[in-house]
């Protein structure tokens, strides 16, 4: 059963086709990659998928629901969360209030209840601080909980980031570039964590990765892009034996 | 640690309290002036200082709360205690109407609207009939609880001190709740904040409305106090001076906003001996401040434990805004 389908994407800056015609779907509990060569438009899909960028025309749904026309903050709340290719914590804060924003759209205490400490109030906060820590823990950052996003190591930061998208309690995780920056020994701990939210939270994970040691390792599908069109899919045997892949992502060189 | 906190706090409270027993006439007005800045500061710490939005209009707020007060209680005969429902229901009006344009914008843009909303409100306070054009409204009435009557200089500190400890105490619990923090995420990064479920629109809303009835609660105070406002005391350079106070406190700091709305008010009285030099000695000593605690005097902290590597100290930047 699929999760995400994506019909007929496509997305026009004025003469610029920056994706065309494109058609995947992602399956429940998979783990999927979007592969292709810089500029071939992949973070342009996951904005549009995300509610970034509006598409010219096509159909994105998510379990049944359009998400086309709706707001980021709409479709995080129906079930998706992402992270994004150059990290966007909230620099100043600390790590613990990074992910508390996760929680934000799963809560609903509103002014009144801030202001008179309302028994229901106190509860959710509770609740909040509860679900943060976890997912703090889950991602393995919990020595820098109460310091400041900008001063974490870069790697502690790539899983606060993803320690926060947990946070919003989501179905389907998309995951701009993971394992970009990080060295060999946290691109395994990034496999082991990126299985375990599957396995453990059953968050189906869509990724945008450019580490094929990576995506060999963990996707179980993998939908291949170049100049915005769909130019192969399947599993990563078959797609990394393709020939257009070879050509357009891999290199001639490589085959010779 | 946190107990001896408190009890400071309550010390200090209680100190104000008594404040009227030991200063004479013309300090304890000063203080109130004071406690007028302390809430016109905390209104605007919640649009500046939690959501990161410049406001460059922020006396029109103080306008509407004060016109509103003046216009009901002169006109219309109504009992200063039940203004200040409507005027709070119109300054959040007013900071939806500014707030909603500027949805969009971001730093010089939306200080550059905030601004010319400031200075429209103004403007037509000097020429509407009903403000009373330029001289004002005069003979606004005493409010008065039960038969007493507030008149006093004392009577008005007590008033101002007691909404000063209440603003104070709404801008703690609002930070310190999903909205506050919701309004941090946004000054911090917008887009991530959206990617994060936030719905930016309606919580730069609330941030706006609830910065302008905090604002505007001055205003309905300041209209009783003074018994005559006039468009002179709503002027742009209001506006900047209770920024500055925001900025020079410490953005997003509720203690060090007090401090810089004390500051601001009573380094010029202190220099009141220098004469003409009052205020270029002013101007020195805000740039050089600003030099030496760009952060402010009494920084936000957003770091509850000890960092183990104190080198780091050093590039900590705080947020500043950019003007």
């Amino acid at each position: 059963m699929s999760i995400l389908t994506v019909k007929n994407l496509k997305l026009q800056f004025g003469g610029l086709l920056a994706v065309n015609d494109l058609s995947f779907t992602v399956e429940k509990n998979s783990i999927s990659s979007i592969i292709g060569p810089n500029g071939a438009g992949k973070t342009s899909v996951f904005n549009m998928i995300t509610g970034f960028y509006r598409p010219t025309s096509g159909e994105i749904e998510l379990d049944g629901t359009s998400l086309v026309n709706k707001k980021p903050s709409q479709i995080t709340k129906l079930g998706m969360a992402r992270t994004f290719q150059n990290l966007r914590l909230f620099p100043n804060l600390s790590a613990l209030d990074n992910v508390k924003s996760g929680m934000h759209c799963r809560t609903k205490e509103a002014v009144w209840g801030a202001l008179f400490h309302t028994k229901s109030q106190k509860e959710e906060e509770r609740l909040i601080e509860e679900v943060a820590q976890e997912c703090i823990d889950f991602v393995g950052v919990r020595k820098y909980m109460q310091r400041s996003a900008k001063n974490l190591p870069y790697g502690a930061q790539r899983y606060l980031e993803i320690a926060r998208a947990l946070a919003t309690k989501p179905k389907i995780l998309l995951l701009d570039e993971p394992a970009a920056g990080l060295n060999f020994e946290e691109k395994q701990y990034l496999i082991q964590l990126i299985r375990r939210i599957r396995d453990e939270f059953h968050i189906t994970v869509l990724m945008i990765e450019h580490d094929m040691g990576l995506i060999k390792e963990i996707s179980e599908h993998i939908t291949v892009i170049d100049y915005g069109c769909k130019i192969a899919e399947g599993t990563p045997n078959e797609v990394l034996n393709n020939e257009k892949v070879i050509e357009a992502y891999l290199g001639k060189e490589e085959v010779i | 640690m946190k107990k001896y906190k408190k009890h400071s706090l309550l010390l200090l409270v209680l100190a104000m309290f008594l404040l009227p027993f030991l200063l004479d006439i013309y300090w304890l007005d000063v203080i109130t002036l004071v406690l007028f800045y302390v809430v016109l500061t905390q209104g605007l710490n919640i649009v500046v200082g939690y959501t990161g939005l410049l406001d460059l209009g922020y006396a029109a707020f103080f306008a509407v709360g004060a016109y509103t007060t003046a216009i009901l209680m002169t006109t219309f005969h109504w009992s200063f205690w039940l203004t200040l429902p409507v005027a709070a229901l119109f300054a959040a009006i007013a900071g939806i109407i500014v707030g909603t344009p500027t949805l969009r914008l971001r730093s010089d843009y939306l200080a550059i609207v905030t601004l010319g909303f400031g200075e429209i409100v103004r403007i037509l306070a000097i020429n509407l009939d009903i403000t009373g054009s330029a001289s004002g409204i005069y003979g606004i009435p005493r409010p008065t609880i039960g038969s007493y009557v507030l008149s006093s200089q004392q009577d008005f500190y007590y008033l101002i001190l007691i909404i000063a400890i209440l603003s104070v105490l709404v801008v703690y619990r609002l930070g310190h709740s999903r909205i506050g923090r919701a309004w941090v995420y946004i000054r911090e990064d917008e887009d991530a904040a959206e990617a994060m479920g936030i719905n930016r629109i309606r919580l730069k809303l609330l941030s706006y409305a609830t910065g302008a009835v905090i604002g505007s609660l001055a205003g309905s105070i300041f209209a009783v106090k003074m018994s005559a406002i006039a468009p002179l005391s709503f002027s742009f350079l209001q506006s900047v001076m209770i920024l500055l106070a925001v900025v020079l406190g410490g953005l997003g700091s509720i203690p060090g906003v007090v401090i810089g709305a004390a500051l601001v008010i009573v380094l010029p009285e202190v220099l009141r001996g220098a004469e003409d030099w009052r205020y270029l000695i002013f101007g020195v000593a805000l740039v050089i401040m600003m030099i030496f605690r760009p952060q402010g005097i009494l920084p936000k902290k957003y770091e509850t434990e000890d960092r183990s590597d104190p080198e780091e100290e050093t590039n900590d930047k705080n947020h500043s805004i950019s003007v």
